[in-house]
């Protein structure tokens, strides 16, 4: 019947390489999450700011892009750049970099949406302010738009941040060793499949539930100031 | 970059009939998982807001604890942790009655009622009280002031985000390849397997999702002017 010892004498390999990625081989949930959503976030900053350009030839590719992404399953570009990479650079690219460069192009559409939804809120008299003490286009951006827009969008972009967390197992399918894929190998070794997805199903929660707390804890903050 | 096209794998031999395949597999996953969605996105939602403690603990307690976690490792509890527990009889019978389809549509029902479910709850949530306090005047219980007044205003108030959470189903029924349903991605792999024209496939596969996306979003913005509420507008991501 049900044994959890099993998870006791395969935590090292579950916690310390899968979900962490410290030690031999590349690996870990953490290691694809962090840069992931540090990147995607980035990019979409870009992507948010472009699609709000004035010039039709920067805004219509980011519309293209932004759409084009959010109409497909993230598991299509997932394969999209496993095979399409190493045909155009020629050589083998390693799971962890397939999976960092789907996950960032994925996230950035949708990252970008954000980011634009948190620009439209900063109020247009605050450019107009902006410009009228003579601040360039970016210095309006960087200074006076961009910091407000930021503090719009925390709800939002935590939200996208859990998903993109989640999202993470799916670098398992084409054989990332992260938490998901440790645990199908332990499985394959002791056939105790009930205990194994449990227990991670519990460890993913366990992330996802401390981010919203934390997110719900800086909003209030937030608005305090 | 040194790739031959030859588009024609995608008609010539069994690509065009693994694609439709694919297409109706991953319509019909989507279908039933949405059904199951809605029902325990509506059932769990309305629960959260009504006045009894356990009732809100228990839908709470659905909500938090299968959206937190990857539809993935749901797929893979539903299908390779469930059926074991339970009797011979009945592992035999699912597993000859395609269970890797049912695993999956349940995995990915349940997975995006939790998701339904917070929809659902801020659309009740955005009625204003006034309505269920004049329910409870006219003599209705809490169950008839539900099932009567506040569930069908509120579905009309969240036709714009039930629509993206379920363009989220549809595309997430791609994760069951994974427990080996033959979806549309799943196909889309396949004719890579056959054909070695990975981007003929991927980009046969691509169109596909991209025309059910916009497609579905073109009906349900019609479907949203015919069912808005005058005066109240609700709008979401």
């Amino acid at each position: 019947m049900l044994d959890f010892g099993v998870i006791v004498s395969n935590f090292k390999f579950l916690i310390v390489q899968g979900l962490f990625g410290w030690g031999g081989f590349a690996g870990g949930t953490l290691r694809l999450a962090i840069p992931a959503i540090a990147l995607g976030f980035v990019l979409g900053i870009f992507i948010g700011v472009a699609r709000l350009a004035r010039s039709r030839w920067i805004n219509l590719p980011a519309t293209l892009y932004v759409e084009l992404i959010r109409g497909v399953p993230l598991v299509m570009v997932i394969f999209w750049i496993w095979f399409i990479v190493p045909q155009l650079l020629r050589l083998p690219i390693p799971e962890y970099g397939v999976a960092l460069t789907a996950f960032v192009i994925f996230e950035a559409a949708y990252f970008g949406e954000i980011v634009r939804a948190g620009i439209q809120s900063v109020p247009r008299g605050q450019v107009e302010a902006a410009t009228a003490v003579g601040l360039t286009a970016a210095q309006t951006m960087r200074f006076v738009v961009l910091p407000q827009a930021i503090r719009n969008m925390v709800p939002a972009l935590v939200t996208q941040m859990i998903v993109l967390f989640k999202d993470t197992s799916l670098a398992s399918i084409i054989g990332y060793v992260d938490l998901t894929k440790a645990a199908q190998i332990v499985n394959n070794r002791e056939i105790k499949p009930f205990e194994l997805y449990l227990f991670i199903a519990v460890v993913y929660f366990a992330f996802t539930y401390a981010m919203s707390r934390f997110a719900r804890r800086f909003e209030r903050r937030l608005t305090a100031a | 970059m040194n790739y031959q096209f030859n588009w024609s794998v995608l008609w010539s031999g069994q690509s065009g009939v693994w694609l439709l395949q694919g297409l109706i597999t991953t319509v019909e996953i989507s279908a039933l998982a949405w059904v199951l969605a809605a029902a325990l996105g509506i059932l769990s939602g309305a629960l959260r807001t009504v006045p009894w403690k356990l009732a809100r603990a228990l839908a709470t307690f659905y909500v938090e604890f299968f959206r937190n976690v990857p539809l993935l490792v749901w797929m893979f509890f539903w299908y390779f942790g469930v059926p074991p527990l339970l009797p011979r009889a009945v592992q035999d019978w699912i597993f000859n009655h395609s269970a890797e389809f049912w695993a999956g549509m349940f995995a990915l029902g349940v997975y995006h009622g939790a998701r339904m479910s917070e929809i659902i709850r801020a659309g009740i949530l955005s009625i204003p009280r006034t309505q269920f306090e004049a329910a409870m005047a006219m003599g209705l219980t809490t169950f008839q002031a539900y099932r009567l007044v506040i569930v069908p205003i509120a579905l009309r108030l969240i036709v714009p985000p039930a629509t993206n959470d379920s363009l989220n189903l549809l595309k997430n029924s791609s994760v069951a390849l994974t427990i080996s349903v033959a979806e549309l991605t799943f196909q889309t792999r396949q004719i890579e397997t056959y054909t070695a024209k990975a981007i003929e496939a991927l980009t046969a596969g691509t169109v596909i999702y991209l025309v059910l996306c916009v497609g579905i979003a073109a009906i349900m913005a019609r479907v949203e002017r015919r069912f808005a509420i005058p005066g109240l507008i609700a709008r979401g991501g």
